[in-house]
């Protein structure tokens, strides 16, 4: 569709036949090989310090593979040019792998249109997208109900439309064990007829634990809510399906699956994409500019003001590729596999409390704890990741942006260690036994 | 440098026993800093008498680094006059800053000579500034106040 000369797109509606790039995707998934795996990731292979690395922080941001790296490489060094108006040959191959990016990542997700994946810089902003636009619609005294177990993306920009427009900020509490206290919910009356927007995570970033986000989007759609998802932690992991999820809207980002860094994704059912304002104003997302006034585009181009990630999409729809030949399940299955064994071997550490689900049941493949020595004296995490990285091994320390859920649990922050599909049994040996050293060095000094 | 260097007994002796720490009365000054990459915080008073930090009072959250950093520093500083203490500040900050290649003078910066090897790891630094900056800007507050 083209208004008055505006911008082109080609038409990718039609999914079913969608292969970009020369990564064809297999028709039988291949068998479950982690060290196959492991030399796609070049970096892997690398030291730190004299010991090899063992990377045990893919929640945080996930390795790449040499693919991904590629499909980048070639993009700008054979096809670069801007998307959507330059009128010349590269300027088409741009637009086209630019879109069929969008198409890529509307299969991966099982969307019912590529339209209805918004390319943004990351989930953060998505998030904020979703703040700010369907914030355009709310009265004070209205309700936008998230959760303790937020990562701070997905709290801050609620806070700031609740003070925008007046409305009301509420939250599910978690239980002791780290699931969604749906009970405590139900009894306060936490969703209610005055709720309008409810936004929690798919799976937590720091307790790893998996929300039933079809239970909450029926919770919600009951009372006329919209239905937000960070998904940033689950579709890594998980064959999440837009078609049964349940949500309205699902935010992730792309350097957590294996994609480059500055691209995330808004994926919004279409009827409600299209009943948006814009968020940020600027080229690609208008169809007539005046002096006094403009006229939008359809979506996703609305929502995509200035030169979008045009590379980074391309990386992306390469990742989407990688993890598809993989297969979605098998990535589940390995990871389930890893936490499990790391469950139990941390679970052996005396003076090691876990933060969130200790069964490896509706989990994901992160794992935060806390240390004492035998004394009982708190290490602190970031005390124990230097530890840690003196021996190689790479893990987060901190809250991990999400405060609140620390305080929930009494402590002022976490280590965490999580998983992907290239992470080793052996590897999740190294980190028992580099957190029993943690315990022993500052425990032993005494 | 291995990081068990790093951790040097000091360290963990001012870690386990931190000295001067809670928070006291009087106080012409109280600020509170906070690190926000790792979630360290530090709310801290000054007491000054004309010249002279006649105390200082703390309490913080964090890791071993920035929780025995505040306690040398209090040693340091506690009983001297601000423009001394000050001068201190510029110092113990030129020796974080120098990836290790400052020699630290003992005989002023005493027990803070440990935190020479800290400065050879870039992410630890602002764990061993966090109390040193927040005292002086309590006392930079605690002058204006006064003034």
């Amino acid at each position: 569709m083209s208004i008055n000369g505006g911008p082109e797109y080609p038409a990718t509606t039609d999914l079913s036949d969608v292969a970009v790039g020369n990564l064809a995707l297999a028709e039988e998934p291949i068998a479950f090989d982690v060290d196959a795996i492991r030399a796609d990731f070049p970096i892997l292979e690398r030291t730190v310090g004299g010991w090899p690395l063992i990377y045990l922080d893919s929640a945080n941001s996930s390795q790449k593979p040499r693919v991904v790296v590629e499909a980048i490489e070639d993009h700008y060094l054979n096809h670069n040019a801007n998307v959507a108006r330059a009128m010349h040959m590269l300027g088409a191959e741009a637009t086209e792998a630019f879109e069929a990016a969008r198409a890529q990542l509307a299969k991966f997700i099982g969307a019912n249109r590529s339209e209805e994946v918004v390319f943004t810089k990351n989930a953060s902003e998505a998030l904020n997208l979703c703040a700010y636009t369907l914030g355009a619609s709310l009265r004070p005294g209205d309700e936008i109900v998230i959760s303790v177990m937020e990562h701070h993306s997905n709290i801050v920009p609620w806070q700031l439309l609740a003070q925008r427009t007046g409305a009301v900020l509420r939250w599910f509490d978690v239980t002791d064990e780290g699931r969604l206290d749906l009970d405590k919910a139900a009894a306060e009356g936490l969703v209610n007829e005055r709720t309008k927007i409810i936004s929690v995570a798919h799976v937590s970033n720091v307790l790893g634990t998996v929300n039933p986000i079809s239970e909450i989007a029926a919770l919600g759609h009951a009372v006329g809510a919209t239905v937000v998802v960070d998904a940033s932690q689950a579709v890594p992991q998980l064959a999440v399906n837009m078609a049964t999820l349940g949500a309205d809207l699902v935010a992730f980002t792309g350097h957590k699956m294996v994609g480059p860094t500055g691209i995330g994704v808004l994926w919004g059912r279409y009827e409600l994409l299209a009943g948006l304002p814009p968020f940020l104003g600027g080229g690609e997302m208008i169809e007539i500019v005046t002096m006094e006034r403009s006229t939008y585009a359809p979506p996703p181009h609305r929502f995509e003001a200035g030169t979008p990630p045009i590379a980074q999409a391309v990386g992306l729809s390469a990742a989407a590729q990688y993890l598809t030949a993989i297969g979605m399940d098998q990535i589940t299955a390995h990871e389930r596999d890893i936490t499990a064994y790391a469950l139990e071997g941390l679970r052996s550490l005396p003076g090691l409390r876990l933060l969130g689900p200790a069964e490896p049941v509706d989990r994901g493949g992160a794992v935060s704890f806390t240390l004492t020595t035998p004394d009982g004296q708190p290490i602190h995490p970031h005390d124990v990741s230097h530890l840690l990285d003196s021996r190689g091994i790479a893990v987060r320390a901190g809250h991990h942006c999400a405060r609140p859920l620390h305080e929930r649990f009494g402590v002022q922050s976490s280590t965490r260690a999580s998983f992907y599909l290239y992470t080793t049994r052996a590897e999740i040996d190294a980190l028992v036994d580099g957190v029993d050293y943690t315990i022993s060095f500052f425990g032993g000094l005494r | 440098m291995k990081v068990e260097d790093l951790y040097q007994e000091i360290i963990l002796d001012h870690y386990r026993a931190k000295h001067h720490s809670g928070l006291r009365e009087p106080f012409d000054a109280e600020v509170q800093h906070v690190n926000p990459t790792c979630g360290d915080e530090v709310r801290l008073r000054v007491h000054l008498v004309g010249d002279t930090v006649a105390d200082v009072s703390y309490e913080a959250m964090g890791c071993s680094i920035s929780q025995a950093s505040t306690s040398v520093m209090t040693d340091l500083v506690i009983g001297h006059d601000v423009a001394y203490d000050l001068d201190l500040y510029e110092e113990f900050l030129a020796m974080m800053q120098s990836r290790g290649q400052i020699e630290p003078n003992e005989e002023r910066l005493e027990d803070g000579v440990a935190f020479a090897g800290v400065a050879q790891f870039p992410a630890r630094v602002k764990c061993a500034l966090i109390g040193w900056s927040a005292f002086r800007d309590a006392v930079i507050r605690a002058q204006s106040a006064s003034s």
